[in-house]
């Protein structure tokens, strides 16, 4: 984003009295929302009749904190939004804005050196593989949220046919991931196409409602067909992947005993965590390349104008439809990528919070950009993790998280979108093919 | 005399209930600057979205080269290389102005898009510039210039141009009349334009059509139909001579 120089020279601050104004405005607001919810607290007395008992100094430090952040607030930025890079000398912003070029390759440089350098530490493999598996839906739904436009709701209900498609193809048919892997991307996009064709004509918050409820119904689907998803039982004893044929365990002809090594679990968390990595790149790179191919361009014009896309001479229906199966599919990737890894499945796991989770970390990544998706996603999950032991407040920090990160960053952590076409030189003396290439 | 390039018969179009045209007959040749003059709501811009089958006609027909695309879906008319520059200009506002032009070449498809962007750089200097800002950053004349200058990448055989004056300052307003003239003389490009500003709109076109209320009340060449008392009463009042 622009350096605002002239914000740090500006004076933009209000005085002490308008700033106390301020301040103790806010404050009353505080005391009136908090009063009945943290003032006042009802346990159970002695005789089992309820007894409301009083917080008053949770009351006032909150009140208190309220106070303090309004006045600061309108001390360092009076009543202008909030700008970090007001805040910021001019040098330093250049500083991260290099570094936040180099945030992609050192990222996947870490990315790829994590079972390295955690290979004894279990607990945060397994917590790279989940943010690897959100970073890859993250991926794949920005193509349709990011991209084309197209909010979507019900993004799990893909995840859940993947997971499904696979479980139940390596269940009763005996096949082996790497072939239900395509399969499930497969089955899923057609359900994608399934979902366009009645949204075609929907934009914004009609389509979230019906995509919403599309996701619904797939869960309740898979909740209520007993006989052949097993309903809320879900579906156990799932095949977990093998090696091109060489199963992890510690048998003749396993993974360690072929390669002369000794068997030890870590191996198959290894792998999995590469095969995501490697499938999180994939929809990566699918994602890029298609930005650059006519469909991809497509998309962002139909995302900016729908009706100036058609009279140019583009089928948004094909559009949109390429759209929700592309993005779908790399969720049924996903999702099939989450089955052999839990190696347990039941329709919980594809409840409405998972959809909320993606499309939180896309828009919080910065529409349309992946390398911002994936901090989102590890700061996320991450942050998750962080404040597992705090399990009360989790919510509540994830919450003035969001909204701090919303209002500094009002359109994401990245918000700034790369053309995907340039001239080489100034002269326009370039085929818009061979760019594309590039 | 060959048959036009668009003919339009008995064209009536709703919203909702409200008849917007009311029966709507007008004819384009090749190669000529026609345009459609009309007071705010007259049903100008309807006629040209409904020409592109958004709204569709409910009835008459519209023909383009001998082919009824009355009932084609819009994307497929595009194709019949019909370009157009809409109300409110309708950029990419977070694409860069080569990817907007980019976009306008969907129809010509690539092999032509050096040519005609270096055709349509000439044309407009100043989009030259920009090639690689984004489309919302540009001026109005500016995004003005690139709504045109997009169309034109689809190497159209009829433009129509949608108030391309709307909201310009004088000299841009006449620069781009100038681009539209330069058009029609040197690539013989079929131009049908509707505008409120009258005076220049006859002043450029070979002939013109007045509408009032979806109904075309005149009809007659630019010349004439600027010496007619009652279009220099309701459209040119104040006007310059």
């Amino acid at each position: 984003m622009n350096i605002q120089a002239s914000g740090t020279n500006r004076r933009i601050s209000l005085p002490l009295a308008a700033a106390l104004k301020d301040a103790i405005f806010s404050a009353l607001i505080a005391f009136g929302l908090f009063v009945f919810l943290i003032g006042l607290h009802t346990d159970q007395g002695p005789t089992g009749a309820l007894v409301v008992t009083t917080r008053l100094p949770q009351l006032a430090m909150l009140v208190g904190a309220v106070f303090a952040g309004s006045l600061a607030r309108a001390l360092i930025f009076g009543r202008e939004p909030i700008g970090l890079g007001r805040g910021l000398p001019p040098w330093l912003m250049r500083i991260a804005q290099h570094a936040g070029r180099l945030a992609g390759p050192a990222l996947l440089v870490f990315a790829l050196l994590v079972p390295v350098l955690f290979y004894h530490n279990r607990y945060l493999l397994d917590l790279g593989i989940l943010v690897l598996t959100y970073v890859m839906l993250g991926w794949g739904l920005n193509i349709v949220v990011g991209l084309a436009g197209l909010l979507d709701l019900g993004y799990v209900a893909f995840y859940a046919v993947g997971a499904y498609s696979y479980a139940l193809l390596a269940q009763n048919f005996g096949l082996s991931f790497w072939i239900c892997l395509p399969l499930a991307g497969i089955l899923a996009a057609f359900w994608g196409v399934l979902l366009g064709f009645p949204v075609l004509r929907l934009r914004g918050d009609y389509l979230a409602i019906v995509t919403l409820a599309f996701g619904e119904i797939i869960r309740l689907v898979l909740l209520n067909w007993q006989s052949f998803t097993g309903g809320p039982n879900g579906i156990a004893s799932i095949p977990r992947p093998s090696f091109f044929g060489l199963p992890f365990n510690d048998e003749e002809g396993g993974f360690a005993a072929t390669f002369g090594l000794e068997f030890s679990p870590t191996h198959r968390i290894v792998f999995l965590f590469y095969l995501i990595l490697a499938l999180a790149l994939v929809t990566n790179w699918v994602a890029k390349r298609m930005r650059r191919l006519p469909v991809g361009r497509a998309w962002e014009a139909m995302r900016e104008d729908e009706i100036a896309c058609r009279s140019l001479g583009i089928n948004t229906t094909n559009t949109k439809l390429t759209a929700f199966a592309m993005g779908a599919m790399f969720g049924g990737f996903a999702g099939a990528f989450f089955a052999t890894r839990q190696g347990f499945i039941s329709p919980e796991s594809f409840a409405f919070g998972e959809s909320a989770l993606v499309l939180a970390i896309v828009v919080l990544g910065g529409m349309g950009s992946q390398i911002g998706v994936a901090v989102a996603a590890l700061a996320m999950l991450g942050g998750f993790e962080l404040y597992r032991e705090f399990e009360h407040y989790r919510m509540l920090v994830f919450g003035f998280a969001m909204v701090t990160i919303m209002i500094w960053r009002p359109r994401g952590l990245v918000a700034t979108r790369e053309p995907s076409l340039y001239l080489a030189t100034h002269k326009p003396a370039v085929s818009p093919v061979k760019q594309g290439l590039k | 005399m060959t048959a036009p390039l668009l003919t339009v018969r008995g064209v009536k179009t709703f919203y909702g209930n409200i008849m917007a045209l009311k029966g709507v007959d007008l004819d384009v040749n090749e190669g000529e600057i026609v345009t459609l003059i009309g007071a705010n709501g007259a049903g100008k811009s309807t006629l040209m979205m409904t020409t592109f089958g958004n709204p569709r006609a409910r009835e008459g027909s519209i023909v383009f080269d001998g082919r009824d695309i009355t009932h084609m879906p819009t994307h497929e008319i595009a194709k019949l290389r019909i370009a157009q520059s809409p109300e409110g200009r309708r950029i990419f506002s977070r694409m860069s102005v080569l990817e907007n032009l980019q976009m306008g070449a969907t129809v010509a498809g690539a092999d032509n898009f050096t040519d005609d962007l270096a055709r349509v750089g000439k044309l407009f200097p100043l989009l030259e510039k920009r090639m690689h800002q984004r489309g919302g950053t540009l001026s109005g004349g500016e995004q003005q210039m690139l709504a045109i200058a997009r169309a034109l990448m689809g190497r159209p055989r009829l433009l129509l141009l949608d108030e391309p004056s709307l909201g310009l300052a004088p000299m841009l307003a006449k620069q781009i009349f100038r681009a539209i003239r330069e058009l029609n003389e040197r690539d013989r490009l079929t131009v049908f334009l509707v505008e409120q500003n009258a005076f220049h709109a006859l002043k450029l076109a070979h002939r013109g059509y007045v509408i009032v209320n979806g109904e075309i009340t005149l009809a007659g060449s630019g010349r004439e139909l600027l010496e007619r008392p009652e279009v220099r009463a309701a459209y040119l009042e104040g006007g310059r001579r």
